[in-house]
């Protein structure tokens, strides 16, 4: 991927700003998405929940699938790759995808590299908990970065910890005088240059949305109002009792996120949300955001 | 006999802030030096002279625009004399005509087609001159950019490509399917800016490129000052 190409990646990722991605698993589901205002939809077999609940391997999801959304809607859309998968990355530019979802949802196919996503010219997306995690990505060739959270849980502590835990480490490295961010870059595993680049921009050089068990409008706007950029919702939509008008509802919610009385208005009869999981309750090999680094 | 006192009277230059690339246009205008504000409730409207609807999705700002009844806003506004500039998206939401899809505001004669040139693998840059707009060559970002097919008697077109119109205009409505926000260049911004009947210095255009980054619109939203 040449420079010209990554930025133009990188400019995508704005053009989605203050909106919502949603995912889906056939046409009907990416016609309602597109319909209730998704700026993108993520194509896959199974959302997290349900990934969560079968256990065994999650691989890339078929091909054929993922066609037929593209066909269906005019908003970009995204599809999964396993971690370290570098082949089902080139079957998804093959397949002339918007962006490529390096994702910690599926079962990592590499536990020590991920892909090196500079020999794309796809763009791809990573999760991360924190700001070494982002900036390693980043260094890798992602055009957009989203927190990990917990997906497929419908709990939102996870998304607010790492959240947090980057904003926190970007305003250290913003106000730290410059002699202290090569400690600093190596004790946490930033890549220096971007460390550099972080302190002068005040905040992360790509694009950053939120991910990991969103499940109503609050949660969108909370979410935003922590300073992210937009956001993922994964099982929070396709598993709560009405998928279209909790749909609309959270793209509301994002648009407006600092407006109380529009959030309020948005979270009016939406019916059951996604039944939740208690992160603790999780065994921890089951827990999706540790995997990648 | 009465004196008449011409005040003159600055305006503000509005963004649409629901979705989309709307600090990039905001660090444009502030570039410019214009009188700028993000644009998201009904009252924000009182005081624009123009107002750009950025990139984004166009489903998506459609949708809001519904919702919120901002459609009926920002036409009421149109009336009074407000000009507005559709970069992308916000070029699909002032078409006459989209292909496949319900139209939504209606305000120039042309019609458009959504993600013409196909994925995100087919977004690319360019440049052309634009003889109304700069005398200098302005570089042009296509991402998963629509196409003007056709254009009415009273449109002009300002930038005609290879089958397709990139960009056109009428009395109130400027239409681009590229992004000025996305280079350095302020030679749209500074046109609309005219359009919008603001006095503007021509040597602004060329002072606000040089130190201009693609990451420059990042300080409007940072985490840490």
């Amino acid at each position: 991927m040449d420079a010209k190409r990554y930025e133009l990646n990188v400019q995508l990722a704005q053009m989605l700003k203050g909106g919502v991605i949603m995912d889906v698993t056939n046409v009907e589901q990416a016609k309602i998405a597109e319909e209730a205002g998704a700026v993108a939809v993520m194509a896959l077999e199974r959302v997290p929940s349900d990934i969560r609940r079968d256990g065994g391997v999650a691989r890339m999801s078929d091909p054929a699938m993922i066609a037929e959304i593209k066909k269906a809607v005019s908003i970009p859309v995204m599809a999964k790759a396993r971690i370290g998968h570098f082949v089902e990355a080139q079957l998804l530019e093959a397949l002339r995808i918007d962006y490529i979802d390096e994702s910690e949802v599926l079962t990592p196919a590499d536990e020590e590299c991920h892909i090196d996503k500079t020999k794309f010219s796809i763009p791809f997306v990573c999760g991360a908990r924190n700001l070494g995690e982002a900036l390693r990505r980043i260094a890798e060739g992602a055009a957009m970065i989203r927190t990990k959270g917990e997906a497929g849980t419908g709990n939102v502590v996870e998304a607010v910890r790492h959240m947090r835990t980057m904003n926190r480490e970007i305003r250290q490295v913003a106000q730290m005088p410059v002699e202290e961010v090569t400690g600093f870059a190596k004790a946490n595993g930033l890549p220096y240059e971007l460390a550099l680049k972080v302190k002068e921009l005040g905040r992360l050089p790509v694009v950053n949305f939120a991910a990991g068990g969103l499940a109503t409008p609050a949660d969108a706007a909370l979410m935003m109002q922590l300073g992210c950029d937009g956001v993922f919702v994964g099982s929070g939509i396709f598993k709560s009792a009405d998928p279209a008008k909790r749909a609309r509802a959270i793209v509301k919610a994002t648009a407006y996120f600092n407006d109380p009385q529009k959030v309020l208005e948005a979270s009016i009869g939406l019916g059951e949300a996604m039944p939740g999981l208690e992160i603790s309750q999780i065994p921890p090999e089951q827990i999706l955001a540790k995997r990648g680094w | 006999m009465s004196v008449h006192l011409v005040k003159h009277q600055p305006g503000v230059i509005g963004v649409l802030d629901l979705q989309g690339g709307v600090h990039e246009h905001l660090e444009h205008l502030e570039r410019l030096g214009l009188p700028y504000k993000r644009v998201k409730q009904v009252s924000d409207f009182a005081d624009l002279i123009g107002l750009i609807i950025p990139g984004g999705e166009s489903t998506c700002l459609a949708r809001l625009l519904t919702i919120f009844d901002l459609k009926d806003v920002i036409l009421h506004h149109y009336h009074r004399g407000m000009k507005i500039w559709g970069t992308c998206a916000g070029a699909i939401l002032l078409a006459d005509k989209i292909v496949g899809d319900q139209s939504c505001l209606r305000l120039i004669d042309i019609a458009i087609e959504r993600n013409s040139f196909g994925s995100q693998l087919d977004s690319f840059t360019t440049e052309a001159r634009v003889p109304a707009v700069s005398d200098q060559t302005i570089p042009l970002i296509f991402i998963r950019a629509p196409k003007i097919l056709s254009a009415g008697k009273d449109v002009k077109v300002l930038l005609q490509m290879d089958d397709y119109i990139a960009a056109a205009e009428n009395d109130g409505i400027l239409v681009t399917v590229f992004h000025p926000e996305l280079t350095g260049c302020l030679a749209f911004h500074r046109y609309f800016g005219l359009k919008c009947g603001l006095d503007l210095a021509v040597e602004n255009v060329s002072a606000g490129n040089q130190d201009w980054k693609n990451v420059s619109w990042m300080k409007l939203a940072r985490i840490a000052s």
